[in-house]
């Protein structure tokens, strides 16, 4: 999604797969998802930052496929992202917060060709 | 000084939390979550404006009354936030707090973990816009978000026609609500229903809502495939008739009814029994929520009733282990508690049969079906499994040899799912192919808060 890449199935594979549905009062905050500067509001979780903005959280292990979250109660697992500097985070309990550097994947893997 | 830990800050736990201080046993509470509320009385974070008052609609009294509670409590115990315990062993916590790791001795616990969503693995279901059915409820009530613009509500719960209104009324297009239980089954179920007749009635005031509201309603529904390139397209069903019926949308919701979440309990010694009727494997309690020697299960975790059933059950486990510390307490309310919670309980019995886990449609679904989202195990491999091996058939076994259940959710999402195909293929019944055992860490940590821990 960062380079806002077409799916399969055309434009709207890279429209955002979350939706605002409220006022948020919460001060911008500034971060950085596979390299592309996003703004968030405070309040909100990584996963809801990254969502609102793009299609997926993160790659799939086993599979050309990316996964985008789950249960968001913290039980699942599946909306791991990773940042730059080493370390993950569960997008859907970890509050976003001004100058984060998220990656899709693990750091190991940053620099290899997707 | 007696020390009593109180694990999950919602419902349960609040009112454990509440009783022990106002008899002067100031407990421990420790949240995974960083606002109290748990899942269902979930609270807007910081910095998003959200009407929760009309969003909860009738419970909207009881949501306030808790979190009214909860900000009375908080100054005067010891709240930790953010905290998860991840693992439990001869009297002692094992916490983690934002990648720190600590312990702490207790004379007591009350474990209130409360539950998830139990899903039935579908065609399709590891594409970005699927969502659990609590899940699609959380990003609403914490996130003030939509899961998508058009989304379709699948399953078998009550709370499917309660967040497709919800959904509804923020602005969402609901292309449908399918629910797996037919009408018949429902027909069936009422007379228990009839136990909390106000209960029902709100029920069947969501969907006649839904339907003034042009939503389709479908029963008896079997889902076949979610479709999709890169992510959700279409919810594909075939109806109670057999036609197949596409609903085009961007995001579907799944919940099949909710399942325990007893880890801890099982690290802290409980006991476990299964339940026939929900085909759940459950903790053994006394009336009073006592699951071992200073070991007290309350909420949604122990038993699943809802949460007024969490709250009271709350209250009496905190109760029931002042009583067991050599405290006085007022038995005139603890046996009041008790039919409370034991009426909603068995009134619980009764939606477990309205909307009821589709175990026959989970034994038979096609072998290509994903059914271990983390591990990328397919039905076909599962059985092939389930056939082979020294131990045919038990669930542990199989979950070795496939990995099943062994990814970094630890089972919570396949586990139901696993079983019923393993006792399908293997000929036995599904108490018969055993319990997934639960095991440290109970969630993932990370490897460098071992640096941080206490000698």
């Amino acid at each position: 999604m960062a380079g806002g890449e077409a799916g399969p199935d055309g434009d709207d594979a890279a429209a955002p797969l979350l939706v605002r549905a409220t006022v948020r009062d919460g001060a911008q905050v500034r971060f950085t998802f596979d390299g592309r500067a996003l703004t968030a509001h405070a309040g909100e979780t990584i996963l809801v930052a990254i969502l609102t903005q793009g299609p997926h959280l993160r790659a799939f292990e086993f599979a050309p496929a990316h996964r985008a979250g789950f249960c968001l109660m913290g039980a699942c697992q599946d909306c791991w992202v990773w940042f730059e500097d080493g370390g993950r985070a569960r997008a859907c309990t970890t509050p976003i917060t001004e100058g984060l550097r998220i990656v899709s994947r693990p750091p190991m893997h940053a620099g290899t060709p997707r | 000084m007696t020390r009593v830990a109180v694990v999950g800050a919602g419902p349960a736990g609040i009112r454990a939390a509440e009783a022990l201080h106002a008899a002067g046993v100031a407990p421990v509470l420790i949240d995974e979550g960083r606002q109290a509320g748990g899942q269902g009385y979930r609270a807007p974070a910081p910095g998003i404006a959200l009407d929760m008052h009309a969003l909860m609609g009738s419970q909207a009294g009881r949501y306030e009354a808790l979190h009214a509670a909860f900000a009375d409590l908080r100054g005067r115990i010891d709240h930790r936030p953010g905290t998860l315990v991840w693992a439990i062993e001869d009297g002692v916590l094992h916490v983690a707090t934002q990648g720190r790791a600590d312990t702490l001795a207790f004379d007591a616990l009350i474990l209130a973990t409360g539950a998830m969503d139990r899903v039935a693995p579908v065609r399709g279901w590891t594409l970005p816009g699927v969502f659990t059915l609590g899940g699609a409820q959380v990003a609403l009530k914490e996130q003030g978000c939509l899961v998508g613009r058009r989304v379709a509500f699948c399953g078998s719960s009550p709370l499917l026609a309660l967040a497709a209104l919800q959904y509804h009324a923020m602005g969402a297009q609901v292309v449908g609500v399918c629910d797996t239980t037919s009408l018949g089954e429902k027909v069936r179920a009422a007379p228990r229903l009839a136990a909390s007749p106000g209960t029902l009635a709100r029920g069947l005031s969501y969907l006649a809502r839904l339907k003034r509201a042009g939503v389709p309603l479908l029963f008896g529904v079997a889902p076949e495939t979610i479709e999709g390139g890169s992510r959700v397209e279409a919810l594909v069903v075939r109806d109670a008739a057999g036609r197949r019926i596409r609903l085009a949308c961007d995001a579907v919701a799944l919940g099949h009814g909710l399942k325990p979440e007893t880890q801890l309990a099982e690290l802290a010694g409980a006991t476990f029994d299964f339940d026939p009727a929900r085909r759940l494997w459950l903790p053994r309690i006394d009336a009073d929520g006592r699951a071992g020697p200073g070991l007290y299960l309350a909420g949604d975790g122990a038993a699943i009733g809802g949460a007024d059933a969490a709250e009271a059950s709350g209250e009496l486990a905190a109760l029931a282990a002042l009583a067991d510390l050599g405290r006085p307490v007022d038995v005139r309310r603890m046996a009041a508690l008790r039919r409370r919670v034991r009426r909603l309980r068995t009134f619980q019995m009764g939606l477990a049969r309205a909307f009821a886990w589709p175990a026959r449609s989970v034994a038979d679904m096609g072998d290509d079906v994903t059914v271990c989202r983390c591990e990328n195990i397919d039905a076909g491999e599962i059985r092939e499994a389930a056939r082979g091996g020294l131990v045919p058939g038990e669930v542990n076994r199989v979950k070795a040899i496939t990995r099943c259940g062994m990814g970094r959710c630890q089972g919570r999402v396949c586990g139901s799912a696993l079983q019923e195909i393993v006792a399908a293929e293997a000929g036995v019944t599904v108490e018969a192919a055993g319990r997934l055992r639960g095991q440290a860490p109970v969630k993932p940590v990370m490897l460098s808060i071992a640096e941080t821990d206490a000698p």
